[in-house]
């Protein structure tokens, strides 16, 4: 089941944004985000909002009417911005994006460059499932404009990936990659750690198979058990026991050990780039204050400090664009003590970090004692005044966030 | 029903009878009650709410009578008209004083007995209270209506217990009405009407008094000598305080002032007094002016029982907690209660209470009519320590406990009657063992039903004592109990240390048997609940310097939150909004935060009770 979207207010069904929020677009780097809502199967871990083909029914939306569904809402998306910004990054998610076939990717992408203008350094990012994706397709996107595809690799080990339901072959990794960069494309993978039954040694495994590879990045996740989710149930059940924070911890330092010696620097808490120009500049929007349109059902926006979300469900998606209206089922707008919260919680994962000047005194108060505790970088702090984790500091963010923000 | 009723203050004694309902909490005294009231058309079928008798919310959604009332119906027989006056009795062990005062006010008692259950240990104890009081007894079969009623089974019981045949037992059903008239005939035949002096100065037992928020207290009386009138000066014989009666009359069952009370009636008294400690249960009221030389027996100032301390969640709620603890205090004579303050917890009360009961409804009252967050700390006695200098301590509160030099400690001890189905025996007996106690006696009530009484330290029964019992006897089991005395015992205080720093609200007072295993529990919950700090967290239980047992909280090691991009970062702002809303609750420990769910958790019965 994917997981709640959270509570605000109303949005208004034209989508209308306030004249302060569109003010900011020139300023910050804006970017598209495009969900692709279907998976062939749900894996038992995931809570993202995905569909197989058989929940939708044969009346509801489908991959082949989605492009045209999408591209509606890109054309109000256009209307709403007013005068069209540049688009500085694209990134297609899911789901698994690549269910579509590569020529209708190839034709949103055409509908947004023909809709603002894609910068000519842009970034355009699709997942991609590594047993969905072939030579042929890659061609297809990288024709079309994709530089670069991160592919669901998450583990090696085939016992872990049985338990995470993840259908591939590990083998198809491999494959998939060669065939991505025969296209000249960047290539990201994704590993996730802490899955019930995943040894240290497993871990290690999938991480020199990972490098092995010599992807240009690479993102590590903990796995979290999500409400709702068939792994939730089965650990409810007694079945597969719960992932574990300290497991998880020292996964994490084994991680950052390897990666970095695989000459891999760590720029936000779980991702890793073998070059600062390979960072994902997409996500870096999200943590930077960026704006992004979020394209497709249940996908998050934020523009100028208004954030909203779309309604979940593809057919409801579907019904809305049809009509005209916004998909948007929800919106906030963020008061200046939030921005500022956001800002706390989202500079500190990356390796910037943020700078001391910009906290509040109950900020700068704690930082001495973070730095005491091991969690703040002393180097950073006293040279170039700015609140740079440690990677006891990465492991305890949360903590960190709260102290900042004067919460103990 | 009576053509018309009889005046009060002019109704000659020998057409008066006074009777209370013995019963067990859902053996239906409330609904025979309700019947009864509308039988004799004293409320009709409109005004008619479930269990009229019973005022407070509390008390409704319980179905138990906390505070007992006494209502006046008229009833016709053989072409006389009587008045009867029912008084209603609350039916806890915590209450065991009110109730003999409430029995005291009675010449007979209807002894009431779902049919399809058969008698409770509670129901027991308060029989023995009444024929010790020589109260007639009137045996009555109630639920008969119930598919699984056994009256044949449960009338032999009952004839067995109070020496009559089992014929003599009526079947009533409370619900559908059968057996109602019958049984207010059988009042007025089986009881005796009372007596008493009509001409001596006046002399009038107090069995109830509460407190109204438009008319101060009310305070119900049972008139023994003389009477009393409008307007007379009155004197409370055991403060010798005068006030001014300023409004006199009977429940019929709302209040109807009267032109007075004479010997033998029951009514209730108004003297513009705001708090029912000036008007104790028990006392003898008189004529100021002319006041009786004698005081009735039988009187007792109210003694806590139970101490806890109450605090709150919230430190800036203190004084409202402080203020509803003044207004409740009108209305309850037996709480009492002083300011504390625990290091762990803040600033609160240590409140004695009656019982367990009697803190519940305390509780509950002050979080649900006065809108307060509580933490309430493990209930317990109260103890006598007598240290090696002859001093002596009374030790309401575990943390004042004094180390070293201490010569003994007497605890409070209770003849308890647990009344069960005989096989449950062994079960019962086992956990009385553990519990300390020591058998008394034993008495078949009949083949499958057994009444066993033993002396218990009160502690133990405070402690988890009853819980256990209805587990052990899937829930067959009733108990009653009494203070009967104190006891020496080898009892020790257990602290609970987290990084070396006492946790006073943790502080138990425990027998030197169980304090092991009293830590170990205390340890191992609190490691549960209390989130990973930064830091390791030491856990220890120790009594004075030594330690007995120990747990660790080890540092968390990872809170981060994996991924955070678009959708994650409104939940995560949202969770941090959360949690500054909740910051001002943390209570800190030196430099661990607990939350106070952690303090709630560790603390309540139930977290004892499931180890």
């Amino acid at each position: 089941m994917p997981s709640a979207l959270p509570d605000g207010d109303p949005a208004p069904s034209d989508g209308r944004l306030p004249q302060a929020s569109l003010e900011t677009l020139g300023h910050h780097q804006f970017g598209l985000y495009l969900h692709v809502p279907f998976c062939s199967v749900r894996c038992g871990y995931c809570d993202f909002n995905t569909y197989t083909l058989t929940e939708l029914g044969v009346d509801g939306a489908s991959v082949a009417t989605f492009a045209a569904a999408a591209l509606r809402e890109l054309a109000l998306a256009r209307t709403v911005l007013g005068a069209a910004p540049v688009v500085d990054t694209v990134f297609v998610g899911g789901g698994t994006p690549t269910m579509l076939a590569a020529g209708d990717l190839a034709r949103m992408l055409h509908g947004i460059r023909e809709g603002f203008g894609l910068a000519p350094d842009a970034e355009v990012t699709t997942e991609a499932n590594p047993d969905s994706v072939t030579p042929e397709g890659l061609a297809v996107l990288a024709e079309a404009g994709f530089t670069r595809v991160s592919l669901g690799m998450q583990s090696a080990v085939p016992h872990v990936l049985r338990t995470l339901e993840r259908t591939h072959d590990p083998d198809n990794v491999e494959r998939a990659v060669r065939a991505a960069r025969a296209a000249g494309l960047q290539v990201s993978l994704d590993l996730i750690y802490g899955t019930p039954g995943e040894s240290l040694d497993d871990w290690r495994t999938s991480l020199d198979a990972a490098t092995s590879l010599a992807p240009d990045h690479v993102s590590a996740y903990a796995l979290v058990v999500e409400d709702g989710t068939k792994l939730a149930a089965q650990v409810r059940r007694g079945q597969v026991p719960a992932p574990e924070d300290d497991d998880e911890a020292a996964k994490y330092e084994i991680a950052d050990d390897h990666l970095a010696s695989a000459g891999y620097g760590w720029y936000e808490v779980s991702n890793w780039a073998l070059r600062d120009d390979a960072r994902c500049r997409h996500n870096e929007g999200y943590w930077a204050d960026g704006n992004w349109w979020g394209i497709g059902p249940g996908a998050h926006s934020h523009v100028g400090g208004v954030r909203w979300w779309n309604v979940k469900h593809p057919n409801a998606y579907a019904a809305r664009v049809g009509e005209g209206l916004s998909p948007a089922h929800g919106r906030e707008t963020l008061t200046d003590e939030q921005r500022y919260d956001e800002r706390v919680l989202l500079a500190v994962r990356l390796v910037d970090g943020l700078p001391i000047g910009d906290l509040r005194d109950e900020g700068r108060v704690a930082v001495a004692g973070l730095i005491a505790d091991g969690l703040v970088d002393a180097t950073a702090a006293l040279r170039r005044q700015r609140v740079v984790l440690t990677r006891q500091g990465r492991l305890l963010t949360d903590t960190v966030v709260r102290r900042l923000l004067g919460l103990r | 029903m009576a053509r018309t009723a009889l005046q009060p203050h002019a109704t000659p004694p020998d057409l008066i009878r006074n009777f209370c309902i013995i019963a067990h909490i859902d053996h239906g005294k409330s609904t025979l009650a309700d019947r009864m009231l509308q039988i004799t058309g004293v409320v009709d079928g409109r005004d008619m709410r479930a269990q009229y008798l019973d005022k407070m919310d509390i008390e409704r959604e319980r179905g138990i009578t906390i505070k007992s009332q006494a209502v006046r119906m008229p009833w016709e027989l053989d072409g006389t008209t009587y008045a009867l006056n029912m008084i209603d009795t609350p039916g806890h062990v915590d209450f065991t004083y009110e109730v003999s005062r409430s029995l005291a006010a009675c010449e007979g008692a209807v002894l009431l007995v779902d049919a399809a259950q058969g008698i409770e240990a509670q129901t027991l104890a308060n029989l023995y209270l009444a024929m010790e009081n020589d109260l007639a007894i009137i045996p009555v079969l109630n639920k008969i209506d119930l598919p699984a009623a056994q009256p044949e089974k449960f009338a032999e019981e009952l004839a067995g217990l109070i020496g009559c045949e089992p014929e003599d037992c009526l079947r009533v059903s409370g619900k559908t009405g059968v057996g109602v008239e019958p049984l207010l005939n059988e009042i007025v035949t089986q009881l005796p009407p009372p007596t008493g002096d009509a001409d001596a100065p006046a002399r009038a037992m107090i069995f109830d008094s509460v407190y109204d928020t438009y008319r101060g207290v009310v305070t119900y009386v049972r008139v023994i000598d003389g009477n009393l009138n409008p307007r007379e000066k009155i004197a409370m014989m055991s403060t010798r305080a005068t006030h001014e009666l300023l409004e006199i009359g009977v429940s019929s069952p709302e209040p109807t002032p009267a032109k007075g009370l004479g010997v033998g009636e029951v009514g209730y008294l108004i003297t513009g007094v705001k708090d029912v400690r000036q008007s104790k249960v028990g006392d003898t009221v008189t004529n100021a002016a002319k006041p009786a030389k004698e005081a009735l027996g039988g009187y007792r100032d109210p003694k806590p029982m139970v101490f806890s301390g109450l605090y709150p969640i919230d430190g800036s709620d203190y004084p409202d907690l402080r203020d509803a603890l003044d207004k409740l205090k009108l209305n309850d004579a037996a709480l009492v209660y002083e300011p504390e303050t625990s290091a762990a917890l803040g600033f609160g009360f240590r409140i004695g209470f009656l019982g367990m009961l009697h803190l519940e409804i305390v509780r509950e009252r002050l979080e649900r009519e006065f809108d307060l967050d509580l933490i309430s700390t493990l209930p317990n006695v109260v103890y006598d320590v007598t240290m090696d200098d002859g001093k002596v301590l009374t030790v309401t509160n575990p943390s004042e406990f004094p180390y070293g030099k201490v010569s003994s400690v007497t605890e409070p001890v209770v003849r308890a009657t647990v009344l069960a189905p005989s096989e449950f025996i062994g079960a019962i007996m086992e956990l009385c063992q553990q519990k300390r106690g020591t058998l008394r006696g034993m008495d078949y009530l009949s083949e499958e039903r057994v009444e066993m009484r033993y002396t218990l330290p009160l502690a133990e029964i405070v402690f988890d004592f009853f819980d256990q019992l209805k587990s052990r006897t899937r829930g067959y089991a009733s108990l009653d109990y009494e203070p009967d005395g104190d006891q020496v015992a080898d009892l020790v205080k257990v602290d609970i240390m987290l990084q070396g720093e006492t946790v006073d609200a943790f502080s138990s007072i425990v027998h030197k048997d169980k304090a092991y295993a009293y830590g170990v529990m205390m340890a191992g919950k609190l490691k549960e609940l209390i989130p990973r700090q930064q830091f390791e967290v030491p856990i220890q239980a120790a009594i004075g310097s030594r330690i007995i047992a120990r747990e660790n909280i080890r540092a968390i090691r990872k809170d981060v939150l994996a991924k955070c991009y678009g959708g994650d970062i409104s939940r995560k702002r949202k969770l941090l909004e959360k949690q500054k809303a909740g910051k001002k609750r943390m209570k800190n420990i030196g430099s661990v935060e607990v939350p106070p769910e952690a303090f709630i958790a560790a603390l309540s019965n139930d977290a004892v009770t499931k180890k």
